[in-house]
């Protein structure tokens, strides 16, 4: 039943009923949830109709034809690309009806208790400790590089409940309310200066039984869906020439010849070819993925991106002379969402820093191309065997 | 820029990719070619007959009209990624690419068709070398024949017709029997170079040397892209398959961390080489972009080439220092490609010029 001609009957009924010009945004947000057009591949009765998923795209062009509102996606894509398809696999009915259609809206941020300070690359040795007394669990740990975490009402936390066994086999995945007794969010402040990230600490919180996701001691099966889903795909959208981080380098190349220098202008033009090129693998890999024909060159381009932008925001700190050695403002700010080009070079050298780290370091992501994609064999594993409370740490 | 390049293969182009793959098979084995460069003839001839005559690859850029197949860049550059996988000693790129190219542009039926049917082997005597928009060498006219000398010439050896630029800047057609071919010593085996000797030979004029000459040589950094995208994928896959059956330390070599990641950085510039390969050859094939895409595919192309062979060398240890292994062929004509038609810093600097990112 859910073809196109459908789905843009459906979007112009919601349309007539609630015209955004005079309709409460929110109120709008909701009731196109419950039209089913929220994420059209999801089941009927939680924002969806389980249409393709493709169609979702004729759906937002008619919506954004007629100018209504969305859901501000950029903001809530946590909850969105991560907590969302979790609780769709693993969450009970109850769990789907009371958490999905106030993610959807943005009326509930969401955040991500995953990372630990001793658990980076190796995320499943995590040490948050989740101890069964009755119907709660009693939750103790801390948590670090959460976004959000300020403005989360809701969190999606793995934390070990077995020690005695091998490390993935200990772990139980909950969501876990950010508003209970216990739990503290501390500003984590940066090279950068500002702090887009928190610390959290937990101490004693209690969750009930009721928010697990999974079965106890599956969290790690649990959390591959959640992983699978973090890495961002590829933007749909064609980037034009310059499209990039070389964009501002070479506007102030050209806008200010007393900067150039022989040895700069070596090194602006690699990086610029290296652009151009990064830019058509990218586009090559959205022209696949159109034509149904997904490639591995994903797995590469986040490696790629995280280098060129670290060289070239490096190479535009140096043409700047002078300037360069100013910075625009070392206060501790707490933005919502990283805004690179809103910066200066400065801030753009050092926020670059964490792209080779954050969501996979490039060290490991180099191990899973060598392994999955160029087949060669996986590292030596001295931790499979072995319960999590006898691995060194 | 509007419009993006179509950087996909067609199921026609690997169709096309296929057939030569399975040809090269066939009759390009490895370690004939290396016997090959050891004879007096390191072109083979008879597989530049069944890919040219029996295939109809010469003719692939020429129009129907003139007796060729009315394809585009695009296949051409398919043709030629397989045929630098294969390190194929024959004259396709100089002839079926460069001589047609600049042909093309001077518009000379009779000598295209010729080219396109393959019987006739056609070079452009100008060094290879040679940047598109640099100047070149070219040969004195003196009372209606050329004098001089020209080097470099790539695959002049198996010539049937030069395409020679003279001082009055026309470009003459001159068949091999009225000039003096001389081998030289060259450090790619299987695209050797000669020295072209003009004393007193009669040659036709076929049209403008400058705009001919700048045309095929554009053609030619554009689709060497391809040549070089075949070079580097060879390396890169035959290195991780030996490294997953050599052992040493009772262990698979390509099991050890430093040598994949460096394995891994390399697959991610193949990657990006197939990209920017395709760009080019879309550029060339719709005209749109041609000159930046060219460059930017020539600026790229050379060093990961290189590399990619370098490191199949280094990777493959003593073996791949031997004679017998043929990662040398693939290393030679890397090395040689990287200087072959403008090295990449020459077209870093026309790029700074084409995209006004001018120097101090």
């Amino acid at each position: 039943m859910t073809d196109t001609e459908e789905l843009r009957r459906r979007t112009q009924e919601l349309l007539a009923q609630h015209p955004p010009a005079s309709t409460d945004r929110l109120d709008f947000l909701r009731a196109r949830f419950d039209a089913g057009l929220a994420w059209v591949h999801y089941p009927e009765g939680l924002g969806g109709l389980g249409a393709p998923r493709s169609l979702q795209g004729v759906v937002n062009a008619e919506l954004e034809a007629a100018g209504a509102p969305d859901n501000d996606p950029r903001r809530i894509g946590i909850g969105l690309g991560m907590a969302a398809p979790t609780i769709l696999a693993y969450g009970t009915e109850e769990q789907k009806r009371r958490y999905l259609r106030p993610l959807w809206t943005g009326e509930e941020v969401w955040c991500q208790l995953f990372s630990e300070p001793g658990a980076g690359s190796d995320l499943a040795a995590l040490g948050t400790r989740a101890v069964r007394e009755g119907d709660e669990w009693i939750v103790n740990g801390q948590k670090v590089w959460t976004s959000s975490a300020h403005v989360a009402r809701w969190a999606i936390l793995i934390a070990r409940t077995a020690p005695d066994v091998p490390k993935h086999q200990g772990i139980t995945y909950f969501v876990c309310d950010m508003t209970d007794p216990g739990v503290e969010v501390r500003p984590l402040r940066q090279i950068t200066g500002e702090a887009e990230f928190n610390e959290v600490f937990l101490a004693d919180v209690r969750i009930p039984d009721t928010r697990r996701l999974g079965e106890a001691g599956d969290g790690w099966r649990v959390a591959q869906t959640t992983l699978m889903n973090e890495r961002v795909s590829i933007g749909g959208m064609a980037v034009p020439r310059e499209g990039g981080m070389i964009g501002p380098v070479a506007r102030t190349w050209r806008e200010r010849p007393g900067l150039r220098t022989h040895d700069l202008h070596q090194r602006l033009l690699r990086l610029w070819v290296e652009a151009e090129v990064t830019r058509f693998t990218g586009e090559r890999l959205r022209q696949q993925l159109v034509a149904g024909q997904p490639g591995y060159e994903g797995s590469g381009m986040k490696l790629a991106f995280a280098r060129l932008n670290q060289e070239i925001s490096g190479l535009e700190v140096e043409l700047r002379g002078e300037e360069g050695l100013l910075y625009d403002d070392w206060t501790m700010r707490r933005p919502e969402l990283v805004d690179f080009t809103g910066r200066d070079a400065g801030y753009r050298y050092l926020r670059s820093k964490g792209n080779s780290i954050e969501g996979g370091t490039s060290e490991v992501l180099l191990n899973i191309v060598a392994e999955r994609v160029l087949g060669l064999p996986a590292e030596p594993r001295t931790d499979k065997d072995v319960a999590w409370k006898d691995l060194a740490r | 820029m509007s419009t993006q390049p179509d950087l996909l293969y067609s199921e026609e182009e690997e169709a096309l990719r296929a057939a030569v793959c399975d040809l090269l098979t066939d009759h390009c084995a490895p370690a004939d070619v290396i016997s090959r460069t050891e004879s007096d003839a390191p072109h083979d001839l008879a597989l530049w007959k069944l890919l040219a005559d029996g295939m109809g690859l010469a003719g692939l850029l020429v129009p129907e009209a003139q007796g060729g197949q009315g394809a585009s860049a695009r296949e051409a550059a398919v043709v030629l990624e397989e045929l630098g996988r294969a390190v194929a000693p024959v004259p396709y790129l100089t002839s079926a690419v460069v001589a047609t190219e600049a042909l093309l542009a001077c518009a000379d039926e009779e000598l295209l068709g010729r080219l396109a049917s393959g019987r006739t082997i056609g070079v452009l005597a100008v060094g290879l070398h040679h940047a598109p928009d640099a100047a070149f060498a070219t040969v004195r006219v003196e009372n209606g024949t050329l004098h001089g000398e020209l080097t470099g010439i790539a695959d002049a050896a198996v010539a049937d017709v030069l395409l020679v630029p003279a001082d009055d800047d026309g470009l003459y057609a001159v068949t091999a029997d009225a000039v003096t071919v001389t081998p030289q010593v060259s450090l790619d085996l299987t695209r050797p170079l000669a020295t072209v000797t003009l004393a007193g030979a009669a040659g036709r004029r076929v049209g403008d040397a400058g705009p001919a000459v700048r045309r095929a040589l554009r053609a030619a950094a554009g689709l060497l892209a391809s040549e070089q995208l075949g070079v580097a994928d060879w390396a890169l896959t035959e290195t991780v398959r030996y490294l997953k059956e050599r052992k040493q330390f009772n262990r698979p070599v390509g099991g050890f961390q430093a040598l994949k990641h460096r394995l891994a950085q390399l697959w991610l510039e193949v990657v990006h080489l197939r990209a920017t390969a395709r760009a080019a050859a879309d550029a060339l094939a719709t005209g749109q972009d041609t000159d930046v895409t060219v460059a930017v595919a020539q600026a790229y192309a050379a060093p990961v080439a290189v590399r990619a062979t370098e490191e199949a060398v280094q990777l493959h240890g003593g073996i791949g220092m031997t004679w017998e292994h043929p990662a040398h062929l693939h290393l030679k004509r890397a090395k040689a490609d990287s200087i072959a038609y403008g090295t990449a810093g020459a077209h870093r600097s026309a790029l700074a010029e084409l995209v006004g990112l001018q120097g101090p």
